[in-house]
């Protein structure tokens, strides 16, 4: 997860001035403290107060600070450049402790998903930033810096990785109680993959494929898991919390907090306050171990 | 030379020992009724180091949680309070406490004075901060402290998502704790300016006094920002006032800009005063004059000047547009050219001269190398693609650590072990110094540096926990250690400080052959008789100087009144100009301030009755304490030196006391601005304005509530000039009285014309900031009416002369303050609001 190994347009442009930026500074501290023990050594020795103070304290600084601001405004230019009219817009939303992702397919459906987003390599992909409750920060270092989520303005961030990979994200905004535990993914695809996963995300959840799956949708609806969460094809009044329509399908649960599979599904469901204490979600361990395991057992088919 | 001193030898018989007699501390529990500057500044110190160490812990809990990944010692709830209160209390509890408590107990003694002009003030700022810090720290110990961080961010601090008492222990708390800090910054202002020894002009005026001046200016126009944002916040917490609530076309940025206009200047009010003493200890060291003296004065003054101009590079990552960022952008690397220019300063003076290696001069060196890290990460930063990557990450941590601990910290401690002697002629020892030295500087670094590459890795700041596999577990282990080794250099300090703390006073001399006065002998009047000066380095230049003030040859050797006084000089030369009385021991600021704490925290825990009644006492003893200054008796003139004969006391820009009320109202009228810059930032925002559902009074209001305000100003213009010429004070009075009228019915019409035109401060943030610039207005009318009643009383009871007048004197001041604060806050929103 570090900026130092980048894999993005922006996150090259940054390694390559955080480079410079360490080796200048290096160079300087390695002299300023040279010229320090130099002068400890000095018994009464001749100094042209002109010299120092207007050499070393305004001219050195002021030359070495220009040239600087110039390299950095010519590097970080193309940072700031506007993008194409058509590039992709992804809205991603910030909530208390996880992130709302929303896309629009060509046919104007809308395929909402959390903690996770896929994008298509090679080319420039537009993050509309918001959020609803309290101030996050979206950030991926691997592809670029970051930029806060505030409630009530919509910010922007531009991806655009240059290879393919799931590269971790997290919270940088000090957000609450869980603002640790608020990470994501951005997983980038090449082009044709991408709009392989897309159309699958823009489908309903799949039909139930086993009596024990069968039996853990009719415990989701029944434990009313549905007042929160929304499964596209089975309920799709919640908004609360995040969509799992395709659930099965992303790499962790609690945005980032474990590794998904349906063993982690269960622990998630029945002891979210031990794993991600004051999430906004009960933990369910005190009801029916069977119907727990049937829930976890459907969630995680629903790829 | 000895021709020309002031005072001629022999002196009366028993002139030392009235002054002595006129300055002797109380005795006992009597004690904490001290109000001499070598008390308060020692329990100020003292309880200052208290804190460090507190917020110190609090760090090593911090460091404890994280030495392992998914540790569990602390609760994501429990972290978030820690990680707060180790903020919060090392910046307003620690940090400038500290810097003011130093130079409240130095900078009399280096200036030559015997004590600052108002120490009772000092007493009360002093008093104020220890009680209503203590009870600020001990909400950890009931789970009950703020979490949203130190810099407290709405929404996440607003009432729906920190419902809990935690914030508003922050807004009240801290938000009285800033008043003492500014309460000090007045006194040291007013210190520095006039109570100079005699021919200490403003070039000859020790470094550290230059420091603490721009500092204590930058505390003047920094600190009421936030003031105005907790007011507001908590306004918003206790009334439902959405300034901060996107919903109801507030915005959370609003809090940001507020923070950070004081935030950012408060890192250099912290390290300006730092660099001072190390301006001060330097040359010392060296044996040999400061490099650049000139130079190091507009370089402090240029810093304080281009700290206001950074406080957005707080905020580059929230989207305020890349052009205005830019700007916010290239001042943060001009600002680095002035610390710059001390650097090579420093270092040409050690070049210069021949360096003894004591042990401030390890920490002075320390503090070289931790602070040139720091400055240089700190231009990193400053760059704007670089900063978006290691915003809120540990690089930032890295970063700030550098910069305060190297650039307060390490000059603090040299500080200590530098003017250690001052205390009771004892220094602290030589050979656990260099052990100190050696944890401290070596643990700080491994604490510190390994957390710049693990910010670099990616690591947040502010998470309770990580995960095992992202690579930063044995930097963080690194940096725990560093953390514990760091800390047993504090504890093993603190026990050598005690241990000499405790041993008997004697005469400390100058053992490090120091320049500066604060070396020449002292008792608790400071010198016997106070220094003409006429160099910069005065120890050295006038070899006989101290024997010559000890022997009582300088300027006011003993005392006139029988009690304590102090010389006034002119700002910029020096010359004597008057006489000052000083106040002497007594209960009413320990009374005031203990009424102060009391009505701010238990406001916090809503006990409203006995906060009031707490308020009151506090109200009562400064009245009390008041009422005895600004007295006819000491009036006249008299003796002090041969030939010279000063008035005693002096009135109008004459007189100190009314320099200090004018540094009030730049304080009353910052808080203001503030005020006004939310108002205009909501209305901006808003898509119409006045909002739908709201509007403005019609003009007659506005104009009505405007001419009573200047008809009130005039009669306390005419009452100041009738106190002149004329015995009689009935017509006076009734000026007065008539103003208090105006003034009471100008706010009162302002408020019912808003009323009227259907004010709901609760329904969308421009009408909140309508009704808090009104609730301003009202405050401040208050404090005019509670004045007016001051001028009246005194003036029945005999008080108020022409001679004795600082009391009208004031508070017409305070009257055209308000005048000019009412009619721009009146206008403005009227003006916004039929044309913005």
């Amino acid at each position: 997860m570090t900026m130092l190994d980048p894999v993005g347009l922006a996150s090259h442009t940054i390694a390559g001035i955080a480079w410079s930026l360490f080796v200048g500074s290096t160079l300087i501290f390695a002299g300023v403290m040279a010229l320090l023990v130099f002068a400890l050594q000095q018994r009464a020795g001749k100094v042209n107060t002109r010299w120092w103070i207007v050499g070393g304290g305004l001219v050195f600084p002021a030359v070495v600070l220009s040239i600087l601001m110039v390299y950095t405004a010519v590097r970080s230019a193309q940072l700031t450049r506007a993008q194409p009219v058509d590039a992709l817009v992804i809205t991603v939303v910030g909530k208390m402790w996880w992130w709302a992702v929303r896309y629009r397919t060509p046919e104007g459906t809308d395929v909402v998903l959390a903690n996770e987003i896929h994008i298509p390599v090679n080319q420039p992909v537009v993050i509309g930033l918001s959020s609803t409750d309290v101030i996050h920060s979206f950030w991926v270092p691997q592809l670029g810096g970051k930029m806060d989520m505030v409630p009530g303005r919509t910010n922007q961030l531009v991806l655009h990785a240059t290879a393919p990979g799931v590269y971790r994200g997290q919270c940088a905004e000090y957000c609450g109680e869980q603002h640790a535990r608020m990470a994501m993914h951005v997983v980038a695809h090449t082009p044709a993959d991408f709009n392989i996963w897309l159309a699958a995300q823009a489908q309903p959840a799949r039909a139930s494929f086993s009596p024990l799956a069968a039996l853990g949708r009719e415990a989701f609806v029944a434990q009313r898991c549905t007042a929160c969460h929304t499964v596209r094809g089975v309920s799709e009044e919640g908004r609360l919390g995040p969509d799992l329509t395709h659930v099965g399908s992303r790499l962790h649960l609690g945005a980032g907090t474990l590794r998904n599979d349906a063993a982690a599904m269960q622990r998630w469901i029945a002891h979210v306050q031990q794993v991600k204490p004051g999430a906004r979600m009960p933990s369910f361990g005190d009801r029916d171990a069977a119907a727990l395991e049937a829930m976890a057992a459907w969630l995680d088919a629903l790829k | 030379m000895s021709t020309s001193l002031p005072s001629s030898l022999p002196r009366p018989p028993a002139e030392r020992e009235a002054l002595a007699r006129a300055w002797a501390p109380p005795k006992g529990w009597r004690l904490f009724s001290a109000v001499n500057n070598t008390h308060i500044g020692l329990f100020y110190i003292a309880t200052a180091l208290v804190f460090f160490v507190l917020a110190g812990i609090l760090g090593l809990l911090m460091r404890a949680q994280l030495a392992v990944p998914d540790n569990t010692l602390l609760s994501a709830q429990a972290y978030n309070q820690v990680f707060t209160m180790h903020g919060t209390v090392m910046m307003f509890l620690f940090a400038v406490p500290m810097v003011e408590a130093i130079a409240v107990y130095l900078l009399p003694g280096m200036l030559g004075a015997r004590d600052l002009p108002f120490p009772r003030l000092s007493a009360y700022a002093f008093w104020a901060y220890a009680i209503g810090g203590l009870a600020f720290f001990c909400t950890i110990f009931f789970g009950a402290s703020p979490d949203g961080g130190w810099y407290m961010y709405p929404p996440l601090t607003g009432k729906e998502y920190s419902p809990g008492i935690g914030a508003d222990w922050w807004l009240l708390g801290i938000g009285f704790i800033e008043i003492s800090a500014i309460a000090g910054a007045i006194e040291l202002i007013i210190g520095i300016l006039f109570t100079r020894a005699p021919g200490m002009t403003l070039m000859k005026m020790p470094i550290f006094a230059w420091a603490m001046l721009v500092s204590a200016v930058m505390i003047i126009f920094a600190f009421p920002a936030i003031i105005a944002g907790t007011l507001l916040l908590e306004l918003e917490r206790a009334f439902d006032w959405p300034f901060f609530i996107a919903a109801r076309g507030g915005d959370p940025l609003l809090w940001q800009h507020l923070f950070w206009f004081f935030g950012h200047p408060e890192v250099y009010i912290i390290f300006l005063p730092a660099a001072g003493m190390v301006s001060m200890m330097v040359p010392t060291a060296a044996q040999s004059g400061l490099v650049g003296h000139r130079a190091i004065v507009y370089a402090l003054i240029a810093v304080g000047f281009i700290s206001f101009a950074l406080w957005a590079h707080h905020m580059f990552t929230a989207g305020l547009g890349v052009m205005s960022m830019g700007f916010v952008a290239a001042a943060s690397f001009a600002v680095a050219i002035p610390s710059a220019v001390q650097v090579f300063s420093w270092i040409a003076t050690f070049w210069k001269g021949r360096v003894q290696f004591n042990t401030f001069t390890l920490f002075l060196l320390g503090f070289h190398f931790i602070f040139v890290l720091g400055g240089l990460t700190g231009v990193m930063v400053a760059v704007l693609p670089f900063n978006w990557q290691v915003h809120d990450t540990y690089f930032i941590v890295a970063h700030l650590h550098y910069v305060l601990i190297g650039g307060a910290v390490f000059p603090v401690f040299a500080g200590f072990y530098y003017w250690a002697p001052v205390m009771n002629g004892h220094q602290l020892s030589k050979r656990l110094g260099r052990w100190v030295f050696g944890l401290m500087f070596f643990g700080f670094n491994l604490a510190f540096f390994p957390m710049h590459i693990t910010g670099i890795l990616g690591m947040p700041r502010r998470v309770y926990t990580y995960d095992a596999n992202l690579g930063w577990n044995g930097l963080n282990m690194l940096s725990t250690i560093g953390a514990f080794i760091f800390a047993a250099g504090v504890v093993l300090f603190l026990w050598d400080a005690v241990r000499t703390a405790l041993k008997e006073k004697r005469e400390h001399g100058n053992p490090w052959n120091a320049p500066t006065l604060e070396w020449a002998t002292q008792g608790d009047y400071g010198t016997r008789s106070i220094a003409q000066i006429d160099s910069l380095e005065p120890l050295w230049d006038q070899p006989q100087l101290t024997q010559e003030m000890e022997a009582g040859q300088h300027w006011l050797p003993g005392t006139i009144t029988g009690g304590r006084e102090t010389l006034i000089t002119s700002v910029v030369d020096a010359v004597p100009r008057h006489v000052l009385v000083l106040p002497t021991d007594g209960w009413p600021p320990f009374i005031a301030a203990l009424g102060t704490a009391g009505f701010f925290l238990l406001l916090t825990v809503e006990w409203v009755g006995t906060a009031f009644a707490f308020g009151t006492v506090s109200i009562a003893a400064i009245c009390w304490w008041l009422w005895f200054t600004d007295d006819v008796a000491h009036t006249g003139h008299a003796v002090v030196a041969d030939g010279v004969s000063l008035p005693m006391g002096a009135s109008g820009p004459a007189s100190h006391s009314w320099w200090a009320m004018v540094i009030l109202l730049c304080v009353n009228a910052t808080v203001f601005a503030s005020l006004l810059f939310a108002h205009l930032h909501v209305a901006m925002a808003a898509d119409i304005c006045p909002p739908f559902g709201s509007a403005l009074p019609p003009m007659v209001w506005p104009v009505l509530s405007a001419a009573l305000m200047l008809l009130g100003a005039g009669a306390m213009t005419l009452a100041r000039v009738r106190l002149d010429g004329h015995s009689g004070q009935a017509l006076l009075r009734l000026m007065v009285a008539f103003a208090m009228g105006c003034a009471a019915a100008s706010v009162s019409i302002d408020i019912l014309g808003h009323w009227r035109a259907g004010l709901e401060p609760t329904a969308q943030a421009w009408s909140a900031t309508v009704a808090a610039l009104l609730s301003w207005q009202g405050f401040n009318v208050g404090l005019l009416l509670v004045m007016g009643g001051y001028v009246l009383a005194r003036s029945f009871c005999g008080k108020l002369q022409a001679q004795a007048r600082a009391t009208l004197d004031n508070s017409w001041l305070m009257w055209l303050g308000v005048t000019a604060q009412g009619l721009m806050g009146t206008g403005a929103v009227q003006l916004i609001g039929r044309w913005g």
